[in-house]
């Protein structure tokens, strides 16, 4: 069989056979290519890259919605860096998604893994079940879990002082805002990955598992050995959108604490918007988000690099 | 003799333990939810009450009544169904062309506009919003559906969802048509889609869902009342006017929730059947 696969990784169609359609060339690939991608592309270009890009413009403005903006050069950058509220929002930003990631990433991949075990019953209800919390939108979500822990008639603050933890005023205690904006977070998001890893578990072959046990591979090693290497590819995906969901955080908070109490849980998009669109600075909203893009680029950035390489070693 | 060994190994205690650790988050996952739907029937005086409880005493439609009486609500969910259930349509068809040309055709350029495509994704929406505003307002689509639908037709992520799903598509699936002298095309439509259904309905409920449930563009973009989506309009009732009672607001939540909550349950069937008949694995 002379049309075997190729075993690089790049995919290369077959000449066809006998010619007599087509001949192959780099420029009718890229023809094709091209009308595929079209109404993708100009959509991404007219909606999402352009005004990016006019943003960009207006970040060098002192554009406030009234009158024609004037170029102020690097004062808005300048402003970002030096504003004291500033490096709050970022610490926040940071800490949220520190707290969010791996609590997210952790609970979905482990109750996947343990889904996946074919000896437990109701695996179906489960797994849907868990998914809910997912078609839920941030503002009723938020709403729900501020009822729920209400100082005075939440159900679970009563449930928790039934077990002696007192909580008392989540929402307006420093301390306690921003895990519970995350837990929302979490409540609401890791439903989503809990079934993408599901999938990806899915898609491991048994054969392999089996040859392990040959082997005398433990759980423990078949985990470690197995699992979690045909899952990085899943790994990657997840851990790049949970931190990407992270970066931007804003809903919840916007519903439950307005970024209160005290700006403990003023993160960096609460910031655009309370610049952009309650200030009406629009420039410095615009050089906020600039910075925002150059975080959330770089940290991407590395994960996909530490991810390909790893990839690269299996094959 | 082999099921009664099977279920001899069901009872093996850790098994036990998982089943009755996923009941207990189970539980903990649905409370929400649960809070949602059984305050939306207590009356005012049992949703203030001490000591707080999960059931109702009295059932109750007056939280619905008043809240339907509030907004008009079957307008704003009929706008989420445009809404939603167009950018879904549109999103499925060009995302999924995007995706194949940029899993299985082999072009100059592919890497490079795989990951500008990946960046558009880390772009904050919040931040492109007053230009997307005045972009829009030029095209004279300000409160007109296209206007709603037509930004978000396409979207970063179910390209790059869809890619992923083509790539782990055997490749040997489209040689025969290949070889047949099948088109790019023909091969997208009737090989390579058709194999594609559960990361279809997969993107579709995510696509369908996210727009459902987004704030920030239907609220800004709709200026008229009569324009608004379920969600954009039940953030009116909270507003910076005053409180709101609990067991009004639960009840505008179950109405806006619920109609994805049953599309949901109706698609995860089909969503699971259809990773178990494919044979993908």
């Amino acid at each position: 069989m002379t049309t075997a696969p190729p075993t690089g990784r790049r995919y290369r169609p077959p000449a066809p056979l006998g010619g007599r359609r087509r001949v192959d060339s780099p420029k009718r690939r890229s023809a094709i290519a091209a009308a595929f991608l079209a109404p993708a592309l100009i959509i991404l270009g007219l909606f999402t890259i352009w005004p990016m890009l006019s943003a960009l413009r207006l970040s060098f403005t002192d554009a406030s919605g009234f009158g024609e903006p004037e170029w102020v050069g690097l004062e808005n950058y300048i402003g970002v860096f030096t504003d004291p509220d500033l490096l709050n929002a970022v610490t926040n930003t940071a800490l949220y998604t520190v707290l969010f990631t791996p609590v997210a990433v952790a609970a979905a991949l482990g109750l996947a893994l343990l889904l996946n075990n074919p000896r437990l019953p109701f695996r179906g209800f489960f797994r849907t079940a868990l998914f809910v919390p997912f078609v839920v939108s941030f503002s009723v979500a938020a709403f729900a879990w501020s009822y729920l822990v209400d100082p005075q008639v939440g159900l679970l603050n009563y449930w928790l002082r039934g077990l002696g933890i007192q909580l008392g005023n989540v929402l307006e205690d420093p301390n306690l805002a921003m895990p519970m904006v995350v837990l929302v977070a979490v409540w609401k998001l890791f439903g989503f990955y809990f079934v993408i890893f599901l999938a990806g578990l899915q898609d491991i072959p048994t054969s392999i598992y089996e040859a392990a046990r040959m082997d005398g591979a433990g759980a423990w090693s078949r985990l470690r050995n197995v699992t979690l290497p045909m899952l990085s590819n899943t790994m990657a995906f997840v851990l790049v959108f949970a931190m990407i969901a992270a970066l931007q955080a804003f809903d919840q908070i916007y519903v439950m604490t307005g970024g209160g109490p005290y700006g403990s849980t003023q993160t960096l998009v609460m910031e655009i918007y309370e610049s952009g669109f309650r200030k009406l600075e629009i420039g410095f909203a615009s050089a906020l988000s600039y910075v925002l893009l150059a975080a959330t680029l770089l940290l991407s950035l590395v994960q996909f690099v530490f991810f390909g390489r790893k990839e690269k070693d299996l094959a | 003799m082999s099921t009664a060994r099977r279920s001899l190994r069901d009872l093996r205690p850790s098994t036990v333990l998982t089943t009755i650790a996923f009941v207990i988050v189970t539980a903990l996952v649905l409370l929400p939810i649960a809070i949602i739907v059984l305050t939306a029937f207590k009356p005012a005086a049992e949703v203030n009450a001490y000591p707080p409880s999960l059931l109702p005493d009295d059932w109750t439609l007056a939280n619905l009544k008043t809240v339907t009486s509030e907004l008009p609500f079957a307008r704003l969910v009929g706008n989420s169904f445009v809404f939603a259930g167009g950018v879904t349509l549109f999103a499925l068809v060009f995302d999924s062309l995007a995706a194949y040309a940029l899993a299985r055709l082999d072009f100059r350029g592919r890497k490079v506009l795989l990951v500008a495509i990946i960046a558009t994704l880390m772009i904050p929406f919040q931040a492109t919003l007053i230009p997307l505003y005045q972009l829009v307002a030029d095209l004279g689509w300000v409160n007109t559906y296209t206007g709603l639908i037509a930004p978000r037709a396409a979207d970063a992520f179910g390209i790059f969802f869809l890619r992923q799903f083509f790539l782990a598509l055997p490749r040997d699936i489209d040689q025969a048509a290949r070889i047949d002298g099948a088109g790019e095309f023909r091969i997208f439509r009737s090989v390579v889609l058709p194999n594609a259904v559960p990361a279809l309905l997969t993107l579709g409920l995510f696509t369908f869902v996210n727009n459902w449930n987004d704030l920030l563009w239907p609220l800004v973009f709709t200026t008229d009342a009569e324009m608004g989506t379920i969600t954009s309009g039940l953030t009116q009732l909270t507003g910076p006017s005053g409180i709101v009672p609990h067991g009004v607001m639960m009840a505008g939540s179950l109405i806006a929730i619920l109609p994805l909550v049953i599309a949901f349950l109706f698609i995860q069937r089909r969503f699971i059947e259809n990773i178990a008949t494919t044979g993908l694995k």
